[in-house]
C-alpha cells in the first residue's frame, strides 16, 4: 500500500477541531508561568474560546464528509454530532468548573489542559474508523480523566479516585487490547469497514474466535460506559473526585465510549449479533436494576448519582440491543439528553457543596426551596428529567429508547426497563422532597449566591432539557440521518 | 387556533406569567390567577353553548404536527365524554383558588400557579386524541400535585405525595409500554386512526396480544380510579392534601382514570374488556361495599369522605363494565356528580378546618347551632351524595344500578348495597359534626361562612340541583358519545333492540 504522508488540504479540515483543541491545550500550559498568579480565570476563558473554535471547525469538517489520514478518520454524521457533544460537554464543564476552583484555591492552566486533551481523545474515538484509532483515542482520554480524577492531590478521597480508576481503567483497556490483537490475527486488518468485510463470510474456525474478541472487547467498553457488572469501580470514583471531574466523566468519556461501542458493534460485529445480542440484554438489565436499586439507599448526592449514571448506561443499553437504525438515532439523542441534566445537576452539587465538598449530603440540599428558589427550580427541570416526565428531553430519551426496543421485539425489557424507571422515581424525588417539603436544618450553612459560571450552566443545561423536551424533533432528525453508517 | 386550544392555552400561560410576578405581591398573584382561572371557565362555556348536538365525532378539531419524527400531533378535540369533564375541571379551579386565599400563606406564588398547571394538564388530558399527547397531559398533572400535597398538606404530606407519585408512575410506564406498542403496530400515535385500524382490523392484534394491552392501560387507569385494591395512596392522599388539592383531586383527577377507561379501554379493547370484565365488576362491587363499610369507622372527616370517593368511583366503574347504554350513561353522569357532590365536601370540610383546625369529627358537635348556614348547606351536599331524589347523584347511581341489573341482576343487589350505607356513614358524620352539644371551641371558633366563602358553595349547590333536576342540559350529548363508545365495543346489539333511541328512558324522565 503507497503511504503518502503529506495530508491533503481537506484532511487537516476533518482534523481540524482535534488540531485545534490540541493547540489550546498546549497552549495554556506556556502560558501558565505568566498568568497563574495574576488572571488564572484566563484559563478557563482560554480553553472556551477552543472549544467553541472547535465547534465550529467540527461543523465545516461536516460539510467535507469523507475518510481522512489513509481512511483512519471518517467525517460523518454520527461521528460530527458526538464531536459536538463532546465539546460541549466540555464548554460546560469549564463553566461550572471556575466556582469549585476558585473555592479550592486550585486554579491552573492544566486542568483546563487536561480537560481539552481529554476531549481530543473523545474527538478522536468518535470519529475513528480503525481500531488502533479507538485506542489512540480512548487513551488520551483516559488518561487525561485519571490524572482530573486526582486533580486536588492533598485530597484522599481525590487520590483514592484516581488510583481506583487508573488501575481498574488500565486492566479494562487491556482486555479492549486483547480483543483488538484477535480480530487483527482474524482479519488481518484494523480498519472497521474492512473487518466487516472479512467477516461477512467467516469460515466456521473463525467465528469462535470473532466471538471471543467481541466478548473481550464488550468487557473493555463496558467499562469505560459502567456498565454491569463491570461497573463497580464508578460510586467510589465519582463520589471521589472532584464534582465538576464527577460530572464531566459521566457524561463525555461516556458519550465517546457509548459511540464507539456503537460503531464496533453494529458495523465490525454485526454479522454475529446473534451472540453479543444477549449480552448486552444481560447487562442492560443489571445496570438498570442495580444502579437503580442501590441509588435507592444513598445518602450523598454525589454517590446516588453515580449509581443513577450506572442505571442511565443501562437505558442506552437497551437501545444498543435493539440493534436498529432507529437505536442508535435514540442512543445519540439520550446521551444529549442525559448530558445536559447530569451536568446540570452536578453543577447544582457543586454549588452547594462548599469547600472541601463537606455538605454533598441529601439533607444539605434541605430547604433548598427557600434559600434559593432559583437553583432549586432549575434542579426540578434536571430531576423531572431523570425520572422521565414529558417535556424534558430524559423522556423523549426514554421514550425513543424504549421504542426502539419494542420495534425489535424485546418486550420483556422494556417492560423491565420502564419498571425499573418507575423505582428510579423514588430517589430523585426524594431530592425533590428534600429541596421543597423540608426546611433547612440547623446546621444548614448559608448558601453564596449563584456565580456567572455556574449560572450560565445551568441555564444552558436547563434551557437544553426543556427544548430536548418539548422540540426533540430537530436533534432526533439529525441523529438519525447520521445513524446510517452501519453500510 | 379555536376555542378549545385557548382553553387549554390560557391557564398553561397563566401559570407561566403568575411565575414571573415577584414574590412578594401575594394579593396579585391570588388576583391573577384567579382571573385567568376565570377567563378560562367562560371561555369553557363557550364549549358548551358551540357543542353540536347529533354529530357523534370530536369537535372543536385542531391538527397539527407538533413533532416530526416519530410523528406525534398536536391533536385535540371534544365529544359529550370530554365536553363536560372540561367544563368541570374549569368550574372548579376557580373554587379551588378562592378556598385557598387565605389558607395558604406560604409560597403564595407556587401554590396558586401549580393549579393553573393542574388545570393545564386536565383540561389538555381530556382534549387529547393523540396518544402520546394524552400521555403527556396525563404525566403534566402528576408534577403540580405531587408538589401541591408534598408542600402544602398536612403532618404526613411527604409519605402521602410520594405514595401518590409512585403509584401513578408505576401505571403509568405500563400504559406508556402499551402506547409504544399500538404504534409500533399502527405506526401512528393518532388515536382515531389506531381505532379504525383496529376496528376495520387492519392491525391485528392476537388474543394475548389484545389482553396484555388492555391490562397494561387499564392498570394505569385503575389506580388512578382507583380500584379496590389499588386504592390505599387514595386516602392518604386526600388526608394530607390541601382542601384545593383534594378538591382537584377528588373532582376531577380521579375522573381521568374513568374516562381513561371510557375513551380507551372499551372501544380499542372491546374483546379483552368483555372477557375480563367479570372480575373488574367484582372488584368494583367489592369497592363500592368496602369503601362504604371504612368510611362508617372513620374518625377523620376527609378519611370518611375519600373512602366514600372510592366507594362512588366503584359505581362508576360497575356502571362503565355493564356495557349496557343506561349503565355507560350513569358511569359518566356519575363522574360529573361525585365532581359536584364530593368536591362540595371537601370544600365545607376544608372551611371547618380553617376555623378549627382539627378535622376529627369528634373535636366537632353542635356546629349547627353556631353556623346553621353552613350546617344547612353541608347538608344539602350530604342529601345529594346519599343520593337523594332531586339532587344530582340520585340520577347518576340509578342510571348505573339499572344498567347493571339488565346485565346482572345479583350485581345491582350488591351495588344497592352502597347506596344504603353511603345513607348511614354520611347521616352519623352529619349528626356527630351538626347536632348534639356545642362544645366551648366550637362556639368560639367557628363563625358561619363569610362572603368569599358563599361565593364558593353557591355555584356548587345551584349545579346539584340543576344536575338532579334537569339532566336534559347534560345528558343527550353524553349519551351520543356512549352509544357510540358502545358501538365500537361491539357489546350493545341486544341491548340496542330494547331501547332503540338512546338513553331513551333518561329524556322521558
Amino acid at each position: 500500500m503507497p503511504v503518502n504522508f503529506t495530508p491533503s488540504s481537506d484532511d487537516i479540515l476533518r482534523f481540524a477541531p482535534e488540531l485545534i483543541m490540541t493547540i489550546a491545550g498546549t497552549l495554556l500550559m506556556v502560558l501558565d508561568p505568566f498568568f497563574a498568579k495574576k488572571s488564572p480565570r484566563l484559563f478557563g476563558h482560554l480553553s472556551i474560546a477552543a472549544f467553541i473554535a472547535a465547534i465550529f471547525a467540527a461543523a465545516v469538517a461536516n460539510s467535507v464528509p469523507g475518510s481522512a489520514y489513509s481512511n483512519l478518520l471518517v467525517i460523518d454524521g454520527f461521528g460530527t454530532f458526538f464531536r459536538i457533544l463532546v465539546i460541549s460537554i466540555g464548554i460546560l464543564t469549564v463553566l461550572s468548573s471556575y466556582r469549585y476552583l476558585d473555592r479550592e484555591k486550585a486554579e491552573t492552566s492544566e486542568y483546563h489542559a487536561l480537560l481539552l486533551f481529554s476531549v481530543v481523545g473523545q474527538c478522536i474515538m468518535v470519529t475513528a474508523n480503525d481500531l488502533i484509532m479507538i485506542f489512540i483515542g480512548l487513551e488520551i482520554s483516559s488518561i487525561a480523566t485519571y490524572v482530573l480524577a486526582g486533580y486536588l492531590r492533598n485530597d484522599k478521597r481525590n487520590n483514592e479516585a484516581a488510583l481506583k480508576y487508573f488501575l481498574l481503567g488500565s486492566f479494562a483497556t487491556g482486555f479492549l487490547l486483547y480483543g483488538i490483537a484477535i480480530i487483527y490475527g482474524i482479519s488481518a486488518t484494523t480498519k472497521l469497514d474492512e473487518i466487516r468485510a472479512v467477516l461477512n463470510n467467516p469460515g466456521s474456525d473463525a467465528f469462535a474466535m470473532v466471538s471471543v474478541a467481541a466478548a473481550l472487547m464488550f468487557v473493555g467498553l463496558a467499562f469505560k460506559v459502567s456498565a454491569a457488572p463491570f461497573q463497580v469501580w464508578a460510586p467510589d470514583v465519582y463520589q471521589g473526585a472532584p464534582a465538576p471531574v464527577s460530572a464531566f466523566m459521566a457524561t463525555g468519556p461516556k458519550a465517546a465510549a457509548f459511540a464507539i461501542f456503537l460503531r464496533i458493534f453494529l458495523t465490525a460485529f454485526q454479522q454475529i449479533a446473534g451472540g453479543w445480542e444477549p449480552l448486552i440484554w444481560i447487562s442492560a438489565l443489571l445496570s438498570m436494576t442495580i444502579g437503580n436499586f442501590a441509588a435507592l439507599t444513598q445518602t450523598n448526592v454525589k454517590r446516588m448519582l453515580a449509581y443513577s449514571s450506572i442505571a442511565h448506561a443501562g437505558y442506552i443499553l437497551v437501545a444498543l440491543a435493539a440493534r436498529s437504525e432507529i437505536g442508535t438515532a435514540a442512543t445519540m439523542f439520550y446521551l444529549a439528553a442525559y448530558a445536559l441534566m447530569n451536568i446540570g445537576a452536578f453543577a447544582v452539587v457543586i454549588h452547594i457543596s462548599g469547600k472541601g465538598e463537606r455538605t454533598v449530603k441529601i439533607e444539605d440540599l434541605a430547604g433548598l426551596a427557600r434559600r434559593q428558589p432559583l437553583t432549586a427550580a432549575l434542579m426540578t427541570v434536571f430531576l423531572l428529567s431523570f425520572i422521565g416526565v414529558p417535556l424534558t428531553g430524559g423522556f423523549f430519551g426514554k421514550f425513543y429508547i424504549f421504542r426502539a426496543a419494542l420495534e425489535s421485539h424485546l418486550v420483556w425489557l422494556t417492560v423491565l426497563g420502564l419498571l425499573n424507571s418507575a423505582v428510579a422515581a423514588y430517589y430523585y424525588l426524594r431530592l425533590l422532597v428534600v429541596m421543597y417539603m423540608q426546611e433547612p436544618g440547623e446546621a444548614t450553612t448559608e448558601l453564596e449566591p449563584l456565580t456567572f459560571g455556574l449560572r450560565a450552566a445551568l441555564t444552558i443545561s436547563a434551557a437544553g432539557t426543556i427544548f430536548l423536551g418539548v422540540i426533540p424533533g430537530a436533534i432526533l432528525a439529525f441523529a438519525q440521518r447520521s445513524a446510517d453508517f452501519v453500510r | 387556533m379555536n376555542l378549545l386550544d385557548l382553553v387549554i392555552a390560557i391557564p398553561g400561560i397563566g401559570f407561566l406569567l403568575a411565575l414571573l410576578i415577584p414574590r412578594k405581591q401575594d394579593q396579585t398573584i391570588r388576583l391573577f390567577t384567579l382571573g385567568v382561572s376565570l377567563v378560562t371557565f367562560v371561555l369553557s362555556l363557550g364549549l358548551a353553548t358551540g357543542y353540536q348536538s347529533g354529530q357523534t365525532g370530536q369537535q372543536f378539531v385542531t391538527n397539527f404536527v407538533w413533532i416530526a419524527n416519530p410523528e406525534i400531533h398536536w391533536h385535540v378535540g371534544i365529544d359529550g365524554l370530554s365536553l363536560w369533564l372540561i367544563v368541570l375541571s374549569t368550574f372548579l379551579t376557580p373554587i379551588a383558588i378562592l378556598i385557598s386565599w387565605r389558607y395558604v400563606h406560604d409560597r403564595v406564588k407556587e401554590f396558586f400557579a401549580f393549579l393553573l398547571l393542574l388545570e393545564f394538564g386536565l383540561v389538555g388530558v381530556f382534549s387529547a386524541w393523540d396518544l402520546f399527547l394524552f400521555y403527556v397531559f396525563w404525566e403534566v398533572v402528576l408534577v403540580p400535585m405531587y408538589f401541591l400535597i408534598g408542600i402544602w398538606g398536612h403532618d404526613r404530606r411527604i409519605y402521602a405525595a410520594v405514595k401518590f407519585f409512585l403509584y401513578t408512575m408505576a401505571g403509568s410506564v405500563l400504559m406508556l409500554t402499551g402506547i409504544i406498542f399500538l404504534y409500533g403496530r399502527a405506526g401512528t400515535f393518532d388515536y382515531a386512526v389506531i381505532l379504525d385500524a383496529l376496528a376495520t382490523g387492519r392491525i391485528a392484534l392476537s388474543h394475548s396480544e389484545e389482553t396484555l394491552l388492555f391490562l397494561a392501560f387499564f392498570i394505569a387507569f385503575a389506580i388512578k380510579v382507583p380500584l379496590f385494591p389499588l386504592h390505599t395512596w387514595l386516602p392518604d392522599a386526600h388526608v394530607e392534601a390541601p382542601s384545593a388539592g383534594s378538591l382537584m383531586l377528588a373532582s376531577v383527577m380521579l375522573k381521568m382514570g374513568t374516562y381513561g377507561l371510557v375513551r380507551f379501554c372499551l372501544p380499542m379493547f372491546p374483546t379483552a374488556a368483555r372477557e375480563n370484565a367479570p372480575w373488574i365488576v367484582i372488584l368494583a362491587i367489592i369497592g363500592i361495599v368496602y369503601g362504604a363499610l371504612v368510611a362508617m369507622v372513620q374518625p377523620n372527616m376527609k378519611k370518611l369522605v375519600a373512602y366514600s370517593s372510592v366507594s362512588h368511583l366503584g359505581f362508576v366503574v360497575l356502571g362503565i363494565f355493564s356495557f349496557t347504554q343506561l349503565g355507560l350513561d350513569g358511569a359518566v353522569y356519575q363522574m360529573l356528580n361525585h365532581g359536584i357532590s364530593t368536591g362540595a365536601l371537601f370544600v365545607i370540610v376544608g372551611f371547618l378546618y380553617e376555623r378549627r383546625h382539627s378535622l376529627a369529627i369528634s373535636d366537632y358537635g353542635g356546629v349547627a347551632t353556631v353556623a346553621p348556614w353552613l350546617a344547612t348547606v353541608f347538608l344539602i351536599t350530604t342529601l345529594a351524595s346519599i343520593g337523594l331524589p332531586t339532587l344530582n347523584n340520585f340520577i347518576g347511581e340509578f342510571l348505573i344500578l339499572q344498567g347493571a341489573a339488565t346485565a346482572h341482576f345479583t350485581w345491582a343487589i350488591f351495588a344497592a348495597l352502597g347506596v344504603i350505607l353511603s345513607a348511614c356513614y354520611m347521616l352519623w358524620m352529619y349528626q356527630r359534626v351538626f347536632f348534639g352539644e356545642v362544645s366551648e371551641e366550637v362556639r368560639h371558633h367557628v363563625p358561619d361562612f363569610n362572603a368569599r366563602e358563599w361565593a364558593c358553595v353557591i355555584p356548587l349547590v345551584i349545579m346539584m340541583v340543576w344536575m338532579g333536576m334537569y339532566t336534559q342540559t347534560f345528558l343527550p350529548p353524553v349519551s351520543e358519545t356512549t352509544t357510540k363508545i358502545l358501538d365500537q365495543s361491539k357489546m350493545n346489539a341486544p341491548l340496542r333492540v330494547a331501547l332503540p333511541h338512546s338513553g331513551g328512558s333518561v329524556h322521558a324522565r
